[in-house]
């Protein structure tokens, strides 16, 4: 390590993990070279299109903004830990990620995993027995570029999904809260 | 033909992997590989006096630097002028990298090969590039101006005179009962795909082949031109286009000089190599198109009736001519639009000025062409006093008048031919759909809470479907999984979902058992490409007949299994069986066995088709003469012209008097493509279409100063539109199927593009009562425009009460 670089504990995904970084790495270098998480994708490098959002202990961030080294001790979920693993080892995924499949919320796919994650956590976060109002979808997916879309079917998703959250905790005894959403 | 899957809403195949991260875009590929950086010219305009690299060489982890001195053989020629034609004649093109004269800012001028991406752009800012500026040219009335000019040995900076006519214009104007000439202008803006440009390339010593992924929209032509210029033999060159992030027409135009440069590279260094481009050098680099200004005359009678029209217009090309004059092409054809128009003129003027080559970006050339024709419709109608939308029923070609046949040439070099519509239904549609009669109403309440209401129309034709063809390889395996292959790319269409549902449908297999694979010279090596709204119209129906020919393989083998008629017999989920005979069936995976005489078993299924399994007929060989041994099946599909799709949008706008913020209220469109694969899939490219169109009409346009310096190369400034830009849009559809293909498909990727600029302008300026002669417009140039002595226009909407400003 020279003292251009620095040791660095995340948890990625729910995983702890340690890398030795070049301190001028964005986190979105550390995830897709340090990491392999090829699924954060950068689409401008300042900011602006939010193609490279992921979660930085639950919150939404442009991990093209910040340093990896800003990272040390923090929990970081991309696009590839939205889904968890069922009982029988399969892969459940968020109501969003189903959403988008069914709502025909992506064309080319490269900003959608930003959508994903941005979207996750807001629908994480709010009481899922309430019905998603259109301001809230708007709130949701207003700060992210999509060039494919339209975004007509993306706040289709949302509510989608919303409506699918919303079935799950009728049906369901009421859940523990998502430990992300509560953090 | 089945009709299980086709024509139904089937969800996307390519979606299980996008939505989960486990895409493998250009920049996900080869970890290891080196990395390459640009130099690039920060002039518009600029000779290259000396290039100075010596305190870059002590950068550590720098490989290489490459100059144009670097450069052998045919890499150190001009790049391809891709489509030649008759009226270019002036085409100029660049170097992979500046050889002495850079003409635009952002040309790339040396090339950097380091460990990482971070080492590379370390070494390429210690390059010291000396520079004589040199005058520049920005904008297409500079360019008339010639002043100064671009490229030397092309005084009057044209590039081009492209013209077509349909008689003699100036006598039908003339005899025209009434006339009107005017100038308007249309802005650039650029495809602006998520994911920029970029490039990976491996070379294997040992083999002394290349394999190229590239973010391309033309794997095979990639390919011929990667070959071509670093002289190697085709077979050594394999070109995939890997998941692409967008497209739009930037990625058609090949070879950028990145694609030819880092396969060098890599060769020349014996490792892997990728660049990816930037957002930066995206803009700075990559194509842009749309700037026109339009100079139109117009003859009319009484009623409105068009009798005559000449349209000059001025292209703005940028510094180079790489894709031809197919916008240019694109606008004198695609102007026309549904309507009738007697006697026509095109001239459009090709201009060179220092700024980003201009090359088709959704719509190419038709988003300005439907601006003049329908505000030529709009001026008419004021002029009359006729409502808008009567003014353009009276002027639409009837249904009984297909074929109708233009007389000009078209972009693919055919004749322009429209082969089917049904305009005046489509605008019956559009004007309930839109409630374009019950407009006063609203536009009164919306007066009364202090706004201004407009609203627009604007209907076109796209051709759509070009030639020469796609091919498609169609493959049956043992394991009963459906092998499909088109050379053709995709960037987001969903190409895997409609020709899998194309196969499945004429194979009689569940969707699942097909995989689709394009853009990948390994399974199909020839292709044209991804580009006018011709992957569904020409690899769709190569897929059909690839398929089509499997089909009656496998029943001609299963016949003689069954020892039935090969009529008698039908396929369905996978099983051959006799039509009405239950039990007398073959699954499709046993025929593809069998259809391949084997010696060697390696699994169970194969032991069916080894020389000893069963009875054979000695008289005959294993494989027939004119057979071939396995389950598949090659065709193509070339199309005698292109086909012609159409549509119309009408748009109504709330404008507030106080900020002139313009707010889109309603966005209706009828859409008419043909037979429809996937409904789903055509909404969405309607609705994406629509959102830039949206953008270009009010919110997006390249900023170049009079230095040639582009001033808002970055998402903060140059203004795409987010979720709370786009409107709803309401969309109804209208099928007229197309005669030209079996399948009676039209393209529809563009469309939704096209007609924004023109119904959003027509609609504000219903709503100010000024007339818009240039787009984008934005907030502050309304205002500007109101308070200034700007014309006045007469308000013909539904409601007379004229504008409040």
């Amino acid at each position: 390590m020279t003292d251009m670089e620095r040791t660095i504990s995340v948890v990625v995904n729910g995983v702890p993990r340690e890398a030795t970084v070049p301190v001028r790495w964005l986190l979105s270098d550390a995830l897709r070279h340090g990491f392999g998480l090829t699924g954060t994708h950068v689409g401008c490098e300042h900011g602006v299109c939010g193609s490279c959002t992921v979660l930085v202990d639950g919150q939404p961030t442009r991990s093209c903004l910040v340093l990896a080294v800003q990272m040390d001790g923090h929990e970081i979920t991309t696009v590839e830990g939205l889904s968890r693993s069922d009982h029988q080892g399969g892969q459940v995924l968020h109501p969003i990620q189903e959403a988008f499949r069914e709502c025909h919320a992506l064309q080319c796919g490269f900003c959608t995993p930003g959508f994903l994650t941005t979207i996750a956590a807001g629908l994480d976060a709010r009481d899922p027995s309430v019905e998603i109002t259109d301001e809230e979808v708007d709130e949701l997916v207003g700060g992210n570029l999509c060039r494919c879309t339209g975004y007509a079917n993306i706040k289709k998703a949302c509510r989608h999904a919303a409506a699918t959250m919303r079935e799950g905790a009728k049906v369901a005894t009421p859940a523990p809260q998502d430990e992300e959403a509560t953090r | 033909m089945t009709t299980k899957f086709f024509g139904e809403p089937v969800r996307r195949r390519e979606d299980a992997r996008l939505i989960v991260g486990q895409g493998r875009y250009l920049d996900d590929i080869g970890p290891g590989a080196y990395a390459a950086a640009f130099v690039r010219s920060p002039y518009a305009h600029a000779r290259v006096l000396d290039i100075d690299v010596s305190a870059a060489m002590d950068v550590e982890g720098l490989l290489a630097i490459y100059t144009y001195e670097d450069l052998t053989g045919p890499m150190a020629e001009p790049l391809p002028v891709l489509i030649p034609h008759p009226q270019l004649t002036a085409p100029r093109t660049g170097y992979p990298l500046v050889r002495d004269v850079a003409q635009h800012v952002g040309e790339p001028i040396v090339m950097v090969v380091a460990t990482d991406r971070y080492v590379a752009e370390d070494a390429a800012a210690l390059i010291e590039v000396s520079y004589e500026e040199l005058p520049v040219v920005v904008g297409v009335d500079a360019a008339e101006a010639a002043v100064h000019t671009v490229h030397d040995d092309v005084p009057d900076n044209i590039a081009a005179r492209h013209h077509q006519e349909t008689g003699d214009v100036e006598a039908a104007l003339a005899a025209s009962a009434h006339t009107l000439s005017f100038t308007q202008y249309f802005e650039r803006s650029a495809s602006m795909p998520m994911e920029g440009k970029g490039v990976h390339a491996r070379w294997d010593d040992a083999d002394s082949s290349l394999r190229v992924y590239s973010s391309t929209q033309a794997s095979t032509s990639v390919r011929a031109a990667i070959a071509a210029k670093l002289e190697l033999s085709l077979e050594k060159v394999e070109v995939i286009a890997p998941d692409v992030g967008g497209g739009f027409g930037v990625k058609i135009v090949h070879p950028w000089p990145e694609e030819l440069l880092v396969p060098m590279a890599a060769r020349l260094l014996g490792h892997e190599v990728k660049w990816t481009e930037d957002r930066r050098e995206h803009f700075v680099s990559s194509a842009h198109e749309r700037q026109q200004r339009q100079e139109i005359r117009v003859g009319y009678d009484d009623d409105g009736r068009i009798t005559a029209l000449d349209v000059l217009v001025w292209h703005d090309n940028g510094a180079y001519t790489p894709y031809g004059i197919i916008v240019p092409i694109n606008t004198a054809t695609q102007l026309l639009g549904p309507y009738d128009i007697p006697v026509y003129r095109a001239v459009v003027n090709s201009v060179y000025t220092n700024t980003v080559v201009v090359t088709p970006y959704r719509g190419a050339g038709r988003p300005q062409g439907c601006f003049a024709m329908e505000r030529t419709m709009d001026r008419i109608a004021q002029e009359r006093g006729i409502d808008r939308a009567l003014v353009r029923e009276r002027n639409l070609i009837q249904p009984d008048q297909f074929p109708y046949d233009w007389g000009l040439t078209f972009q693919d070099g055919r004749p322009l031919v429209y082969d089917s519509g049904d305009y005046p239904a489509m605008m019956a549609k559009l004007k309930t759909l839109v409630d374009w009669d019950g407009f006063a109403e609203r536009r009164a309440a919306a007066e009364a809470r202090g706004k201004l209401l407009g609203i627009g129309m604007a209907p076109y034709v796209e051709g759509t479907g070009p030639g020469p063809y796609e091919g498609a390889h169609v493959q049956v395996l043992g394991s009963g999984k459906v092998l499909v292959s088109t050379g053709l790319t995709s960037q987001g269409q969903g190409h895997e979902t409609v020709f899998a549902q194309l196969a499945a449908a004429e194979l009689g297999v569940p969707l699942e058992d097909v995989e689709v694979t394009t853009g990948d010279t390994r399974r199909f090596g020839y292709a044209v490409g991804t580009f006018a709204s011709r992957a569904a119209v020409v690899s769709g129906n190569a897929v059909a007949l690839a398929a089509r020919g499997v089909r009656e393989k496998a029943l001609r083998i299963a016949a003689e299994v069954l020892e039935a008629d090969p009529a008698d017999l039908e396929i369905d989920e996978g099983l051959v069986q006799v039509k009405g005979t239950p039990g007398a069936s073959i699954p499709l995976r046993t025929v593809a066995v069998l259809s391949n005489p084997l010696r060697y078993a390696f699994d169970e299924a194969a032991r069916q088709a080894t020389q000893f399994a069963g009875p054979g007929d000695d008289s005959k060989p294993p494989v027939a003469v004119g057979d071939a041994p396995g389950l598949e099946h090659t065709d193509y599909y070339s199309p005698l012209r292109s086909t012609f799709a159409s549509g119309a949008h009408a748009v109504v706008v709330e404008i507030d008097p106080a900020t002139w913020e313009i707010a889109i209220e309603q966005y209706a469109v009828v859409h008419d493509c043909g037979t429809i694969i996937n409904p789903m899939i055509v909404e969405g490219q309607v609705h994406g279409g629509v959102a830039q169109g949206v953008g270009g009409a009010l919110y997006e346009r390249m900023a170049y100063d009079r230095d040639g310096q582009l001033t808002n190369a970055s998402f903060m400034d140059f203004l795409m539109p987010y979720a709370s830009e786009v409107p709803d849009v309401d969309i109804d559809h209208q099928s007229t199927p197309s005669p030209l293909n079996e399948l009676g498909i039209k393209g529809a990727g563009e469309a939704g593009v096209i007609p924004g600029s023109a119904a959003i302008a027509s609609a504000i300026e219903d709503a100010v009562g000024r007339r818009i002669a240039a787009m984008p417009v934005s907030p502050t140039e309304l205002y500007d425009l109101v308070r200034s002595d700007a014309e006045r226009v007469i308000n013909t909407s539904p409601h007379d009460s004229g504008a409040m400003a």
